[in-house]
């Protein structure tokens, strides 16, 4: 195929946009018009959130922190079946099962610990469960993990116990633990 | 002439003025740039520093305070194979032409202490409280400075006759501090930038010089506070002949190219943090960096306060005189008639006609105050509108800086210098 001459024309400015100075003018009233703006009416003009203090609502689908749903007798929901921790990509769910007193229940999870620095809140532990164990729907975000109340010859122990707070444990995670409407172990729960 | 006029007042002139004003201003302006910036782009700029309460934080104010603690505690780092007095040197030369031209400056017309300040044809007049031997002399000795200067009563450090030069040598040197650090510092991207400081900065002195050589030749004095006198000047009789009023064209010319000499947006050529990280100032760090940023703002001030003082009639506030307010020319007796007389006519016949009492009296203090705030309150107008500038226009290319200077600046100088020979040749 031979080659294509596509011609573009020259975009035409007229004398006084080529001297420059009406459109310096010109841009000068755009942002004049900003700065004072934003002065007069700063609560209209200005988009800026400061974060901590404004939080713009999340929309409902949020995924926001975990929480362990709970049963009728307020015990965990969750079986240890593991599908969560498996399929994390994270690596960020650990769970140690036990037995469970109840014979129609078999395992129960001693032990549920979700790393909310590690967590890429992905979601996927929620579509993994099979009892409707673990939701993210709180609307709520984990609190920053920062070190505090530390001097500079404990930084590093600080840190580490700001690192331990981001382990949310199983009842941590089951106070905001709610009942599902959802049928488990063969029988409804409610 | 004792140790108080001669060290002490002078000293106190200089710690007002340069540390009072010019530094002042500068610092406020690292933390006007970022706040001006930010509500132009709709943004709050800083506000998260506080001090003793959280909630103390008076929209950022405190920013300055921080920004400073900041550059006192980082390390002052010296790159391998830098040349190390000269890399010291240069941040100093950096600031130093930017402070000192302060010297110059008149935040007040000379303070008069004698029995009257009334304007003959727009320029005040101090006469002295005992004429004496001055009676009979032509009354243009009365506006002669050094005739009756009392140091201390200049609003300015130095009374210089060769003012407007002053303010040229000075500018010349401010090319050294980029240069030297550039050399200095043993980075190719310094070295870059110091060649392009200097080439920018020479090709713009140019411009610089001649589009102030209108003004020179309107006013015909190279002292500044007598070129601010000048402009107290009715023109048709009723409008201050400001510089921007006689030499609209000299006065954009002279901002561009000052803005130019500044060496910022959009003009940042030889910072230029795009392709030369930070252009001469590469390698600083600390206080020798935050020396060059101030030093840099300073310069906006002594742009302020220089075009101010040339183009915007400085101290003048309009059709205010030592005596109040005169609206028209009409209350003043004209310069033709006043070239007559001796001081003693010209005083009695402004104390004994009552045609040259002002429209609106105001006791000389107020005066003072009104020409000081005023002068003041431009300087902040014209750092206001460069920071809007450097927001609001793109940066150029180096060529287009090239041809901005040489080809665009200088041609119209020139031209503008030749057309106001000419005008003065012809009226």
């Amino acid at each position: 195929m031979a080659a294509q001459t596509v011609t573009l024309e020259r975009q035409k400015r007229g004398f006084w946009v080529q001297t420059y100075l009406p459109e310096i003018f010109k841009g000068m009233g755009v942002t004049l018009k900003h700065f004072f703006g934003a002065i007069a009416k700063p609560s209209e003009n200005i988009v800026t959130v400061s974060y901590p203090e404004e939080q713009r609502p999340y929309p409902a689908r949020y995924r926001g922190r975990h929480r362990l749903m709970v049963r009728e007798d307020g015990q965990v929901r969750c079986v240890a079946c593991m599908c969560c921790s498996t399929i994390c990509p994270a690596n960020c769910i650990h769970i140690e099962a036990a037995e469970h007193d109840d014979p129609s229940v078999e395992k129960y999870p001693e032990t549920f610990v979700i790393d909310q620095l590690r967590c890429i809140v992905c979601g996927l532990c929620v579509e993994a469960c099979p009892c409707d164990a673990i939701r993210m729907d709180t609307g709520v975000h984990c609190s920053p993990f920062i070190a505090e109340d530390t001097d500079d010859f404990n930084a590093l122990e600080g840190e580490l116990r700001a690192r331990e707070r981001a382990f949310y444990a199983r009842d941590l995670l089951m106070e905001a633990g709610d009942h599902s409407r959802a049928v488990q172990g063969g029988r409804r729960s409610f | 002439m004792n140790f108080i006029d001669v060290a002490l007042i002078p000293l106190l002139k200089i710690g007002v003025i340069v540390f009072g004003f010019a530094m002042l201003i500068g610092s406020m302006l690292t933390l006007a740039e970022r706040k001006q910036s930010a509500y132009i782009q709709r943004r709050k700029g800083p506000n998260r520093a506080y001090l003793f309460r959280k909630d103390l934080r008076l929209n950022g104010l405190f920013h300055l305070i921080a920004d400073g603690l900041k550059m006192l505690l980082k390390e002052d780092f010296v790159p391998h194979g830098a040349n190390r007095k000269l890399h010291l040197l240069a941040p100093m030369l950096g600031l130093m032409p930017a402070m000192v031209i302060f010297a110059i400056v008149p935040f007040m017309d000379y303070a008069c202490t004698g029995a009257m300040a009334a304007p003959i044809a727009g320029k005040d007049y101090c006469f002295p409280e005992e004429l004496g031997a001055l009676a009979n002399a032509p009354l243009a000795e009365l506006s002669n400075p050094l005739f009756n200067a009392d140091l201390n009563h200049w609003f300015q450090v130095a009374n210089i006759h060769s003012g407007l030069l002053y303010i040229f040598a000075v500018t010349g040197l401010a090319v050294y501090g980029s240069a030297i650090a550039g050399w200095a510092s043993n980075s190719k991207f310094s070295l870059l930038g110091g060649l392009r400081a200097s080439a920018q900065m020479i090709s713009y002195e140019v411009s610089m010089g001649l589009s102030l050589a209108g003004i020179l030749m309107i006013y015909g004095t190279l002292d500044v506070n007598e070129l601010v006198r000048e402009q107290g000047e009715l023109l048709f009789g009723f409008l201050p002949q400001w510089g921007i009023v006689l030499q609209p064209l000299a006065f954009f010319l002279f901002l561009t190219a000052s803005i130019a000499e500044s060496k910022r947006a959009p003009f940042d050529m030889p910072e230029a943090e795009s392709e030369l990280v930070a252009g001469y100032f590469t390698e600083y760090s600390a206080m020798k960096f935050a020396v060059f940023s101030l030093g840099e703002f300073v310069t906006v001030v002594f742009i302020a306060a220089i075009v101010s003082t040339l183009f915007l009639g400085g101290w003048q506030v309009p059709w205010l005189y030592a005596d109040g307010f005169h609206f028209t020319a009409a209350s003043m007796p004209s310069a033709v008639a006043a070239q007559q007389l001796t001081v003693e006519a010209a005083q009695s016949a402004l104390t004994a006609n009552t045609n040259f009492a002002p429209d609106i009296a105001l006791p000389y203090w107020l005066v003072v105050a009104l020409r000081i705030g005023g002068f003041v309150t431009k300087v902040l107008l014209m750092c206001f509108l460069q920071l809007q500038f450097r927001w609001t226009v793109p940066r150029f290319r180096y060529d287009q800086i090239m041809h901005l200077g040489w080809k665009i600046l200088l041609p119209l100088s020139i031209a503008n210098l030749l057309i106001t020979a000419l005008v003065i040749l012809l009226v």
